[in-house]
């Protein structure tokens, strides 16, 4: 019998992203809480060389993740996928002024998604970051996410762009309370 | 909470004046300045590597001034902007009082319309209070001035004292000549970071 998806509650895969945002330097992580980021932003809280800021909304992160670099200091944002409309407008600053942004996206609306009112949001993410100019990376394999945010990190912070790693519903789980 | 104050029966203070009169003694704050007149009051005052100017993003001055206050503990972080700017991402009050950066000072230049727009009203005259926000969000103090003495009693709030503190300045509306504001994005960001970081601003 094929395993049906569900919520997945071990996430083995945050470990290697959190390890990435260490070496990388990343001093500032905002987030939205969310179930598909539950393990990281566990991590993140727990480090005291990461100042974690909840939001009220996904699209307070974006300027201040640009403010932080401003100051000097590199930032990542953890969001769900329904999170990724809240941000078009800000993102202006992003691209107008080219400063990095690194972005974790994790997914609903996408793969074994049983919830209706995932799914609009779930299928406009990509191309509601791509109509900002933000470079999306995808992974569906937890041996790749490691690998992938690394190569995120460097073209964010290095190449001076706006990255976004999309992390598969396949990894995240698909959620048990809609 | 404080008692609201009277408002007196013509507001006097001027939008320019006022954001010269606070950045006269700013030494070395940092200041982030929201879309619409702020911008070009900050700029009127005087053009500063270490201004930062927002010319859209409607809603997101004040957390650009976290983002830079948290990276920046050991400066003055000073976000000037407007009434409909703030409003538009009023809960980065609430996100920023629990932060409770100390170095963190917000300015709205309170018209009480939106000026780019053909100054339509915004909430603030209709009596929504901003400081009230910023005090029920956990700001450490907020004040609401009306007059040239009590702006004066906000100077070391805004550029000393332990913050976050947030001072709505109501201003009157009238409209005020326009003056040029460097508005290239790539050009103002690298002017910031090599001025506030030197050669680290190639890290």
């Amino acid at each position: 019998m094929v395993r049906r998806p569900t919520a997945r509650r071990h996430q083995p895969w945050a470990d290697d992203i959190f390890k990435v945002l260490k070496d990388v330097g990343v001093r500032q992580m905002a987030y939205v809480p969310d179930g598909g980021h539950a393990r990281l932003i566990e991590l993140c809280l727990a480090d005291k060389g990461i100042r974690s800021v909840l939001l009220t909304t996904e699209e307070e992160g974006v300027a201040q993740l640009a403010g932080a670099w401003l100051g000097g200091q590199r930032g990542v944002m953890l969001t769900q996928s329904g999170g990724v409309g809240n941000c078009i407008n800000m993102l202006s600053i992003i691209r107008e002024c080219r400063i990095p942004l690194l972005a974790l996206v994790s997914m609903r609306g996408q793969w074994g998604e049983q919830f209706p009112w995932q799914v609009p949001m779930g299928q406009g993410t990509q191309a509601a970051l791509e109509s900002m100019g933000v470079i999306v990376h995808h992974v569906d394999e937890a041996e790749r996410v490691g690998e992938t945010v690394f190569a995120a990190t460097q073209l964010a912070f290095n190449a001076h762009r706006a990255v976004a790693v999309i992390i598969s519903q396949r990894l995240t789980g698909t959620g048990a309370r809609g | 909470m404080a008692a609201r104050k009277a408002k007196p029966a013509h507001i006097t203070l001027q939008r320019r004046a006022v954001v010269k009169r606070i950045l006269k003694h700013r030494g070395d704050a940092l200041v982030v300045s929201g879309i619409g007149n702020a911008s070009q009051d900050c700029a009127a005052a005087g053009d500063d590597p270490n201004n930062f100017y927002l010319f859209g993003i409607m809603g997101g001055a004040a957390m650009v001034g976290l983002g830079m206050a948290l990276a920046q503990p050991k400066r003055r972080v000073v976000v000037i902007t407007g009434d409909g700017e703030l409003l538009a991402g009023i809960g980065s009050l609430a996100t920023i009082g629990v932060q409770a950066p100390k170095n963190l000072a917000i300015v709205v230049i309170d018209n009480q319309a939106y000026g780019a727009t053909g100054m339509q009203d915004t909430h603030t005259g209709h009596g929504v209070d901003l400081a009230a926000i910023a005090l029920g969000s956990g700001f450490a103090n907020a004040a609401t001035v009306y007059t040239a003495p009590e702006l004066e009693a906000a100077m070391d709030p805004i550029l000393e004292d332990r913050g976050p503190f947030l001072a709505v300045v109501k201003v009157h509306a009238k409209a005020v000549r326009r003056v040029k504001v460097p508005n290239d994005g790539p050009y103002m960001r690298s002017r910031f970071r090599r001025a506030l970081l030197g050669d680290a601003a190639d890290d």
